[in-house]
């Protein structure tokens, strides 16, 4: 089993149009999503480069495609609005790519989510590389070409991957894909401070997969996310879990790039992350080089 | 998170309806005497300057007159906080201060929404009163509740008839904070006066920098979290970054000289939010100052990497260059090597440069690269995927050790002498020359097939096979007909880059003929 996206996944591309949805739209075709169209509003009616409809909105994308998936390229004034237009067609699965959307604009939008109208709807994002279940679905921006399939990593064992770094996620696939390990799904939670999923939601849904034999885990600084993780992984989670966490060595009050990569007011920091899982019982990779092998002894692989 | 000063805080505060202290800024000793003057009494001298703690090195002091105002103005102009010197003083009424009180706003990471913190029991130093503290969160788009609000305030010690002004404040707070879509916002103190006021006597304000977008009426220049006001190079940088949104470059100087017991100053340069993180860390982890942080990533234009590798290389007193980010990059990587090859080469790196190009067409990347830099007094070498990061850092290590090179020292890129003499045609942010009399037919034959279809053979010379237009936004295009013509011996193509800002920034006066 994989989590969150599979073979039934349809999805639509919110931007289609603009360079990086364009690209991005073929990138998960050539993959073999199952892409069913795309929104730009004003360009209803027309088709993209690879013959898919355009629609001038999500609920006209929905009703034409039965498209139960969308993937957010629309520029960051207006992501959290498509978020919530996404949300409002009934789409379930809502994967925000881009990178820049205000804060208060993502708590507006999360705080909308909450709703119970919306039950039941996931959002991953924003500033995201997506989500990935190798084989059936690709959701974003990953290089779909590194991760292995579940069942087919020659160990016959499993993780589920959870990053709030993009590039580190594809570090972790690919060690993971090194110790012969394949990959149930791979989620990219982002890496600002207000986002959809976070680690536990993944951390929840990993531990109830059958399929998924151990978690790798990466964290970053900032934020106390990782050690609320811990926590939960302390209490609920049986399967083996691998983390690592970036910026050890990052000087406080700066950003590290990620807009929630901050250490501020004394919290945040990577040692009291790392201290939580530790106690946590997690196997910690002291760097990202070490995952595939920190998890694959875990693992007993 | 870009930061306000506590004068443009508290500006943005009187418009929102709250009372500070009378008072303004000052940028010399004379300007601080002449506002004293008109305040007249007692003021408060304080340095603006993106710090806590002013009081404890002196950056916050009382005066009684115009001339101990400028005195005092003299000494605080005069200070450094950080490696930064202080511009301005803020002068200020001497507030009657009854009851001080703490409040404050922050968009809070746990709670994914605005929390207030506030505490009603005076006294002084947040920190000692932390038992006194209420966590009050606030609906992002209504803000806190207000009855509770009103159940605090009226359980306090707070005179009854300053209750109301007292709730209005805190309103206040989260109205300013939203209206200006601030990260945090902190007013310590808040005081009660004995004449019945209540003044924000500070304010620490910073903003999201994803939003300042929408708020030009803050005159924030550079959208950053910086703990001093943005250095040259970084203008530099954020200037490049919002003229080209080809992927991201983020920079931020760090360091202008290494740390004690470290094996020395470096430029570093990563890849990816977290891939350039976790480099760091590993470069740190071999005893390393780095100088900057940057990251390329997203799909950077070649142009946009050659002119972070630019902005990094001016910096003085480097011993090296480490780039390394995430190994498995889902961009092309071989932008980026054609982007760094340029910069090295024209620069004429004498320090050591490794580079982790893992990801998308690595193997092409590291060959471009290591071949494109091989007649350099400097070594460069290439990685990929495979090649940890721990692993590349400690062949850094190595390699510094064995330079003799001296710790670089900026200079102007190398030209060639065909520029402003060869043929030429403008791209966005510079110009393409072709040393049209220099190519035989083999050569131009050589520079149309690398030149993406945007060259073609006339009468025996390339020239534009598109409109001007269509090649303008070719900038990396071009690039790599640079590079590929230079490691094939023959050097007839040059893009010419403006990195607006650089040579002021360094100080670089251009050298005849390069080098120095």
């Amino acid at each position: 089993m994989s989590i969150l996206v599979d073979k039934n996944t349809k999805l639509i591309c919110q931007g289609i149009t603009g360079s990086a949805g364009a690209f991005h739209t073929k990138g998960c075709l050539d993959y073999g999503t199952a892409v069913v169209g795309g929104v730009t509003p004003g360009k209803g009616g027309q088709k993209d480069a690879n013959g898919l409809p355009i629609f001038n909105t999500c609920v006209e994308a929905v009703k034409a495609t039965g498209a139960n998936a969308t993937m957010i390229f629309v520029p960051p004034p207006f992501a959290a609005d498509a978020v919530l237009e996404a949300a409002d067609a009934g789409i379930k699965m809502i994967v925000c790519i881009t990178e820049g959307v205000p804060v208060q604009d993502m708590m507006k939008a999360k705080r909308a989510l909450a709703q119970p109208k919306y039950a039941g709807i996931r959002l991953i994002g924003p500033n995201c590389p997506g989500i990935i279940t190798p084989g059936a679905c690709k959701i974003g921006i990953m290089p779909g070409y590194i991760h292995v399939q579940a069942g087919e990593g020659k160990s016959g064992k499993n993780v589920g991957i959870i990053s709030r770094s993009g590039t580190l996620t594809y570090e972790a696939v690919w060690q993971a894909a090194n110790h012969g390990l394949g990959q149930t799904t791979c989620i990219g939670i982002g890496g600002d401070p207000v986002r959809g999923m976070d680690f536990i939601d993944c951390l929840e849904l990993f531990n109830a997969d059958d399929e998924t034999d151990g978690i790798i885990m990466i964290g970053e600084i900032g934020g106390s996310d990782e050690e609320k993780a811990a926590d939960y992984i302390k209490a609920n989670v049986k399967k083996p879990v691998a983390t690592f966490i970036a910026g050890r060595t990052a000087p406080p009050g700066r950003r590290m790039g990620h807009a929630g990569a901050i250490i501020s007011g004394g919290e945040g920091g990577a040692d009291s992350k790392i201290a939580a899982l530790k106690d946590a019982g997690c196997h910690i990779a002291e760097s990202p080089a070490d995952l595939g092998s920190t998890i694959a002894g875990a693992l007993g692989v | 998170m870009a930061r306000l000063h506590e004068y443009q805080a508290k500006a943005l505060l009187t418009q929102h309806g709250f009372q500070v202290p009378q008072g303004a800024v000052a940028r010399t000793p004379r300007e601080a005497a002449q506002i004293a003057e008109s305040i007249g009494g007692s003021v408060i001298v304080k340095v603006q300057a993106w710090t806590t703690g002013r009081k404890a090195f002196g950056g916050v002091v009382s005066a009684d007159t115009p001339q101990q105002v400028a005195e005092h103005a003299e000494r605080l102009l005069a200070m450094k906080v950080g490696n930064f010197p202080v511009t301005e003083v803020l002068v200020e009424e001497r507030v009657p201060i009854d009851q001080e009180l703490f409040v404050s706003l922050a968009l809070d990471d746990a709670a994914r929404a605005p929390v207030i913190l506030l505490s009603l029991a005076g006294g002084s130093g947040i920190e000692d009163r932390a038992a006194d503290v209420h966590r009050l969160a606030c609906d992002p788009q209504t803000g806190p509740d207000d009855d509770q609000l009103r159940g605090l305030i009226a359980g306090s010690s707070i005179d009854k008839t300053l209750h109301g002004q007292v709730t209005q404040a805190v309103r206040g707070v989260f109205e300013v904070a939203s209206t200006h879509e601030a990260r945090s916002l902190e007013i310590n103190p808040l005081v009660t006066t004995t004449d019945g006021r209540v003044i924000a006597v500070d304010c620490r304000m910073t903003i999201d920098d994803y939003a300042v977008f929408r708020h030009p009426e803050l005159g924030i220049e550079i959208a950053r979290e910086l703990d001093h006001p943005p250095t040259l190079l970084e203008r530099v940088a954020y200037d490049v970054e919002q003229a080209d949104h080809r992927g991201t470059f983020y920079f931020a100087q760090l360091n202008t000289a290494a740390e004690p017991d470290t094996k020395g100053l470096i430029g570093f340069h990563g890849a990816g939010g977290g891939g350039s993180m976790m480099s760091m860390d590993a470069i740190m982890a071999e005893g390393f100052t780095i100088a900057n942080f940057t990251d390329t990533s997203g799909n950077p234009s070649a142009a946009k990497v050659y002119r972070a590798a630019r902005t990094i290389l001016s910096q003085p007193d480097l011993v090296g260059y480490f780039g390394s980010g995430s190994g498995v990059a889902s961009q092309e990587q071989f932008w980026s090597a054609y982007g760094l090859a340029k910069a090295f080469g024209e620069l004429e790196l004498t320090i050591p440069a490794v580079i982790r190009l893992g990801g998308n067409s690595e193997d092409r990347a590291v060959e471009i690269l290591q071949d494109a830099c091989a007649q350099l007094p400097a070594k460069v070498q290439g990685y990929r995927k495979d090649d940890t990061p721990r692993t590349i850092a400690q062949r850094f290590a190595e390699l510094v050790n064995d330079s003799n090179a001296k710790p670089w020292q900026p200079r102007a890129p190398r030209v060639p002498g065909f520029v402003g003499a060869g043929t030429s045609f403008a791209i966005t942010g510079g110009r393409v020359w072709i040393d049209s009399q220099a190519c035989d037919a083999e050569t131009t034959r050589l520079v149309v097939e690398h030149a993406y279809g945007l060259l073609k053979d006339e009468a025996g010379v390339p020239v534009l096979a598109v409109s001007e237009q269509d090649a303008a936004g070719k900038d990396s295009e071009f690039i790599a007909c640079e590079i590929e013509l230079r490691r094939a011996g023959k050097p007839v193509v040059y893009v010419e880059l403006d990195v607006p800002g650089l040579t002021e920034a360094v100080g670089c006066v251009a050298a005849a003929g390069g080098g120095n």
